[in-house]
């Protein structure tokens, strides 16, 4: 926990805190204008909804789950209310997933599509989902209620994305390129999610120079984006490209997820910062705690497994993520932290996932390789 | 149409990146004393910002001078959104200072106010709301201390109003609290009692003519027990308590070290004897080295600064006691089977070559840093 003494700070003039924000910011006046607006009437659905949107956006783009507060705020008239309007399920469930409560999310989709079976927002989320709890047959199934509901190449990218976890990885890697190369004018938000998606598909692959020409063009759209800095910082990582972490990061230790990336590149090479970075991260894995939240446990176990050294505790760590979910990454690092604390039973679940999922990637093969010859 | 314009945007989500951030918290400290209560609340210079405006200039960045114009607006602000009651009375509130903090994720103010009851305070009841209607994710970590315990709670929109019963955590049970920790760490502490052990062995026997006889009578078995256990005693109660006071402090690998080659010694010293009448200056020379090892646990513990004292009576009280405990199973048994040859071999020869190797074992993690034995 971090009491550090209070101060008095020397003058008038020192700088304490920088907002995300100016005043003159055109997000700023948006903000302030839609939040007046729904002050005014604040049962007005859609306004309330709208603007809960434009938080979710704002939490997706830098990560700061203070938007998701402020979002769910707006919903607040409907928060509690189980049959909500569907505007309101579907946003909410948005919010839910966000914070993990992947069952009451679920709970809201099912609702919502049931209500309105030509939702494209509730099938796109509910396909999310169930590919995180890597319930790929029904993500599918999800994936493919969008067709009429959403452009014919976020259909295909939907669809994909989900093959290329679950045993078709090159032939959907290459549907996407060719469905995405012959598109036309896609809108850059939806070009930001298929290059990150080609991005993750190349990469397990095992093709690191496509994976990089990915990460490179979808950086280039010059969108803000959480997600993708941290797994370009995952790729970059594997690739020992580890002062271009530093590179990408260097300004960006207000997110958590990006600090950790941070901090590990600094301790590969010995940064000047490394040991202060730790230190943040455990100061806030300290106030999580305190404060409750399990949001952080993979991290958590990465930051014991590769900050801290101590593979026991990183491995009950990963165990505990992996009840809550099955992407590649929390496959991952139960193999890792199972392999450096030499305990195969503990890698069990995950070794049956990746058999039984039939998932196809290059870290996850030689995760694997290496925890069966384990005696 | 809204769900057309979003779809990508939630496909995009996955919850990997979520909780990029820390989210909002803030940090509430009560101390109670008589019927007063003294307070220190640190909220994020982003959450008043958001909730009142700090910005004055609207540049983005709050400084020292922005936060001090706006110092009895945040009070006016944050006091009336946390109700103190006793007994069914509210307690007033009033702010006494301003000042600033930084926490892992950024600055805070930090806002210093008491709060006067009418009658001594034997329970409160807290009603906290700060924050809770602009952003429902918000939580206040509470830390209440009362005569020297501590509790913590956590307050959220579902749990804004929480009850403390203040006359249970009494002085009393926190002193049996610290007493139990000390027998309970004598008795797992193996170290200690094998250093105890190895200089209590002979006490049943007397060298003559470089062999071991057994001594006469019970009388100058007990004496020179006695005499070991109150020179181990007063040394490490010595160090323990300049430890704890902060007056001397060492390096806890050296003290860990020093413990382990203190074992070597005196099991030596049974083998190869060397000291024989006088192993209660060893006993005191090496207890200092214990104090120190006593301490650090004690310190592990968490020392609570306004009744260390109690703590540190507390948990020597509860070392001897758990000393005293070891030796009178110890004395009768040596001194029944003192005339055997399978005390002098088994016990007293093969044991303390047991423990000889047992304790250079530990010598060698300690001062390497490894770690060859699973306990």
């Amino acid at each position: 926990m971090v009491y550090a003494a209070p101060f008095i700070p020397a003058s008038d003039a020192e700088v304490l805190e920088q907002l995300p924000f100016k005043a003159s910011d055109p997000t700023t006046r948006e903000l302030r204008r839609m939040r007046q607006e729904l002050s005014e009437s604040p049962h007005n659905l859609d306004k309330a909804v709208a603007l809960a949107q434009r938080y979710y956006r704002l939490a997706m783009a830098d990560g700061d789950p203070r938007f998701i507060g402020y979002a769910q705020a707006a919903l607040a008239p409907w928060w509690e209310m189980d049959e909500a309007p569907v505007a309101v399920l579907v946003q909410r469930a948005a919010l839910r997933q966000y914070s993990h409560n992947f069952n009451s999310a679920l709970t809201d989709l099912k609702l919502a599509t049931r209500l309105e079976p030509r939702q494209g927002t509730a099938w796109s989320l509910l396909a999310a989902i169930h590919m995180v709890q890597a319930e790929y047959a029904t993500a599918r199934q999800d994936c493919e209620k969008l067709h009429g509901l959403a452009s014919s190449l976020i259909v295909v990218a939907c669809v994909a994305t989900v093959d290329s976890l679950s045993g078709q990885a090159r032939q959907a890697y290459s549907t996407l390129q060719k469905a995405y190369a012959s598109a036309p004018a896609v809108p850059a938000n939806e070009k930001l999610w298929i290059l990150t998606r080609l991005a993750e598909m190349s990469d397990r692959l095992g093709l690191a120079e496509e994976a990089d020409a990915y990460f490179r063009a979808a950086l280039k759209l010059n969108i803000p984006d959480a997600y993708l800095l941290a797994v370009y910082a995952e790729f970059l990582l594997d690739e020992h490209r580890h002062s271009e972490v530093i590179k990408l990061l260097k300004d960006k230790e207000r997110s958590d997820v990006l600090l950790m990336r941070l901090a590990l590149a600094e301790k590969a090479i010995n940064a000047p910062r490394a040991a202060e970075h730790q230190a943040i991260i455990r100061a806030r894995f300290d106030a999580a705690r305190m404060r409750g939240d399990k949001l952080h446990i993979q991290d958590e176990a990465r930051f014991n497994l590769y900050l801290l050294n101590t593979p026991e505790a990183a491995l009950r760590l990963a165990q505990e993520n992996w009840l809550g979910q099955h992407e590649p990454s929390d496959a991952r690092i139960l193999l890792e932290t199972a392999l450096a604390a030499k305990d195969k039973t503990a890698a069990q679940p995950a070794l049956y996932w990746f058999t039984e999922s039939r998932i196809e990637d290059r870290h996850l093969e030689k995760l694997v390789k290496a925890v069966r010859g384990l005696k | 149409m809204i769900t057309r314009l979003f779809l990508t945007l939630f496909l995009l989500t996955l919850p990997s990146a979520a909780h990029a951030h820390k989210p909002s918290d803030s940090y509430l400290i009560l101390k109670t004393e008589g019927a007063s209560v003294q307070g220190q609340w640190d909220i994020a210079l982003r959450d008043l910002d958001f909730a009142i405006g700090l910005d004055g200039n609207g540049d983005g960045s709050i400084t020292w001078g922005e936060l001090r114009a706006r110092h009895d607006a945040i009070a006016a602000y944050a006091l009336p959104r946390l109700k103190i009651h006793a007994q069914d009375e509210a307690c007033p509130t009033r702010a006494t200072a301003h000042l600033v903090d930084k926490h892992s994720d950024g600055a805070y103010a930090v806002l210093r106010f008491v709060a006067e009851c009418t009658k001594p305070l034997t329970a409160v009841e807290l009603n906290y709301s700060l924050l809770f209607d602009v952003d429902p994710q918000h939580k206040g970590l509470l830390r209440l201390e009362y005569q020297g315990t501590t509790r913590t709670a956590i307050f959220s929109p579902d749990k804004s109003s929480q009850r403390f019963e203040l006359a249970e955590l009494s002085l009393l049970r926190q002193f049996f609290d610290y007493t139990r920790e000390g027998v309970w760490h004598i008795w797992i502490g193996f170290d200690h009692i094998l250093f105890l052990l190895s200089l209590l062995l002979p006490a049943v026997l007397y060298r003559s003519k470089k062999h071991w006889e057994a001594v006469p009578g019970f009388r100058p078995a007990l004496l020179d027990v006695l005499k070991i256990v109150t020179a181990f005693t007063l040394a490490h109660s010595i160090t323990l308590s300049l430890a704890t006071l902060g007056v001397v402090t060492l390096p806890s690998r050296l003290v860990e070290s020093a413990i382990a080659a203190s074992v070597v010694l005196s099991a030596l010293n049974n083998i190869f004897p060397l000291i024989e009448g006088r192993r209660w200056m060893v006993a005191f020379a090496f207890g200092l080295i214990h104090g120190f090892g006593f301490a650090s646990v004690l310190a592990d513990l968490g020392l609570p600064q306004d009744a260390l004292l109690l703590a540190l009576v507390g948990f020597n009280l509860g070392v001897e006691g758990g000393q005293l405990a070891i030796v009178s199973a110890f004395l009768p048994l040596a001194y029944f089977l003192r005339n055997t040859l399978f005390y002098r071999r088994a016990v007293l020869f093969a044991g303390s070559i047991m423990i000889t190797l047992l304790a250079s074992v530990w010598l060698v993690e300690r001062v390497f840093d490894l770690k060859l034995l699973g306990f």
